[in-house]
């Protein structure tokens, strides 16, 4: 239960400061999204659905969807790993270890993308033995696996922690004083206590693995039909002046930001309780 | 089957939350672990269950090494204060978990299962209970439900620690009545831990008294009571009065008084006696301590006066309702006696 917030008056000033916040977000989230729609269609509905079945635009689909594919249950696994450990074992260094894990939020995601190429690259570290052995992973899918790994790290995580060191241990002492092995304690009680928080976590990594721009773009080598995912797709085709094919690609990733934001609404709405971001008590 | 506790000690970080701590506890017996927090009740608790490892020191129960043992191995049901109920699985998933969990070789069938959740359901007189959710019963149900979820493992201990602290008063006495008898019924070797020493002598057949991660005395209820053999036990089981007085073998003198003393060994001289609020005479002349009546609390089962002597000293009496000190007044000057005290 929620304590009810006391209110503030309704002043001139509340009012208007509620216009002001409301009208700043029509100007710079409603309008650009609506504009994205209309250069989408400027020419009509042909012109829309020919540049979608471009050969390009569905390999960057496919691209997009093969790399979240891959990057968001390894973060998912890594996440509940990283939230287990943080939240039911006492170790040093675990304030570094919540620190570092935020990094990814703060880094610039360019630089998320040359940490890579300085690794892997040609002239990387390991760049010689990677050649020799015949391993392409800069300008390849495992560059950008891994640049998208390193960009949505947290979220999963992030999201796990607080509600796992909100609901405690006790349920887990107790299943392993009934009797419980590792396995039944994992997925018969600590799984689904954290299944929706799970969820909106993984919901979340999968929106930012598939629109990520920036560390895709330092590591894919923007090769066409190969290596662009949907972000780079677009950048590609705007730079052609090819602007209805740009807008019918970002409306593709506009509307999964849409389909996302719907899902995670209704994941707020319904579970609640059981998410970290809502608790109510 | 007894459980044997021997020479128990246990360390965290340099601070010694156990220190030789050594007890049994008999089949069928229903101990009580009492101590203030920060005794190493529930620390002791832990290392019974498992889910903690002494420094040094033996685990027995029927001559298995216990300390060997996995947690899950031991069979030990335990219910926790905040109840630990699984809030994702219904009443009845709950109480049949600890069979479910177990490996196909020894899992009761699912009929068998069912029919032991349906005896532990009645057993808790919550037979209609078993389709809802943890979170659509009250606390005294919920803790319920946690003891038949330990019970339906047919446990070799049963642990509780600190059982009815998170219910109301009620509640907790109403509960301390049904664990007894459920105990009684199962005849499942139980201990349980507390702060509260009223419900420790309610329930207990025997006590281990803590403090500071030593036990300070082991004993049943009324020799706890009527024989504390230390200062801290004698405090912790009830409020206490000082009186120096000349201790002389079963006597102690005080000015112009002498009353009969209770001690764990023959004393003499100088001593520190305490005595009980309810172990007093009141009068308005006469031996005594001379004290001034600072407050009456007329609600409960005797009057409760708080004095203040002339040095100082705070002394809490009780009288009988019907007493001449009912009449007496705030400020009013009377002289405290003791009918029996206690030496350590």
């Amino acid at each position: 239960m929620s304590a009810k917030a006391a209110r503030f008056p309704k002043t001139p000033a509340a009012i208007g400061l509620t216009l002001f916040v409301i009208a700043w977000m029509v100007l710079v989230i409603i309008l650009p999204l609506a504009n994205v729609l209309f250069e989408a269609f400027a020419r009509g509905v042909a012109p829309y659905l020919t540049s979608l079945a471009h050969p390009d635009a569905i390999s960057a689909v496919k691209l997009t969807l093969l790399v979240a594919a891959i990057a968001v249950p390894l973060n998912a696994v890594f996440g509940i790993a990283a939230a287990w450990a943080i939240t039911r074992f006492e170790f040093s260094g675990k304030g570094l270890l919540l620190s570092i894990l935020d990094l990814p939020f703060t880094i610039s995601p360019v630089i998320s993308g040359l940490v890579w190429v300085l690794l892997f690259g040609a002239h990387g570290w390991f760049g010689a033995v990677l050649q020799d052995a015949g391993i392409q992973i800069i300008f390849a899918l495992p560059g950008l696996v891994i640049a998208t790994i390193l960009v949505t790290l947290p979220f999963v995580a992030r999201e796990l922690i607080p509600l796992m060191q909100d609901q405690g241990t006790d349920e887990e002492v107790a299943a392993v004083t009934l009797g419980a092995n590792g396995w039944s304690l994992f997925f018969r009680v600590t799984l689904p206590n954290i299944k929706w928080a799970l969820t909106y976590g993984v919901l979340l990594c999968t929106a930012r693995a598939m629109g990520e721009f920036g560390a895709v773009s330092v590591v894919s080598g923007h090769i066409r039909g190969l290596t662009n995912t949907l972000p780079l797709h677009i950048e590609v085709l705007y730079n052609e002046y090819d602007s209805v094919g740009a807008f019918a690609a970002a409306t593709l990733l506009a509307g999964l930001a849409i389909i996302t934001l719907i899902l995670k609404t209704f994941l707020e709405w319904r579970f609640a309780g059981e998410l970290a971001a809502h608790r109510k008590h | 089957m007894s459980l044997i506790v021997s020479n128990i000690t246990k360390t965290f970080d340099h601070f010694p939350a156990l220190t030789d701590v050594s007890f049994q506890a008999e089949p069928g017996e229903f101990l009580a672990l009492l101590g203030p927090s920060g005794s190493g009740k529930t620390t002791l608790l832990r290392l019974l269950a498992g889910l903690d490892q002494p420094n040094t020191g033996t685990v027995q129960f029927d001559g298995i090494d216990y300390l060997a043992l996995n947690p899950r191995d031991r069979r030990i049901g335990m219910v926790f204060q905040s109840y630990a109920l699984f809030r994702h699985m219904s009443v009845a998933q709950n109480i049949a978990f600890g069979l479910t969990v177990r490996p196909s070789k020894e899992r009761p069938s699912k009929s068998e299962i069912k029919a032991t959740v349906e005896r532990l359901l009645k057993l808790i007189q919550l037979e209609d209970f078993g389709h809802r959710y943890p979170s659509q019963l009250s606390g005294g149900q919920r803790q319920r439900v946690a003891l038949a979820r330990a019970l339906a493992i047919n446990p070799r201990i049963l642990l509780l620690d600190e059982p009815f602290g998170a219910l109301d008063a009620l509640v907790r006495k109403d509960l301390r009545r049904w664990l007894r008898q459920i105990h009684d019924e199962t005849g499942v070797t139980t201990i349980f831990v507390t702060h509260d020493q009223e419900e420790a002598l309610d329930l207990a057949d025997r006590v281990v008294v803590l403090k500071s991660g030593q036990i300070e005395q082991i004993g049943k209820p009324v020799e706890l009571y009527h024989r504390p053999q230390t200062e801290f036990v004698f405090d912790f089981l009830g409020s206490s009065n000082p009186a120096p007085a000349r201790v002389d073998g079963d006597t102690a003198h005080f000015d112009g008084f002498s009353v009969p003393v209770i001690s764990a060994t023959p004393l003499n001289g100088q001593k520190t006696t305490r005595f009980r609020p309810f172990d007093t005479q009141l009068a308005t002349e006469g031996a005594g301590f001379k004290a001034k009546l600072v407050s009456v609390l007329p609600a409960g089962p005797s009057l409760r006066l708080e004095l203040k002597g002339a040095d100082g000293t705070l002394y809490e009496v009780h009288q009988a309702h019907d007493s001449n000190a009912a009449d007496l007044k705030v400020r009013d000057t009377v002289y405290i006696r003791p009918t029996k005290v206690y030496a350590f």
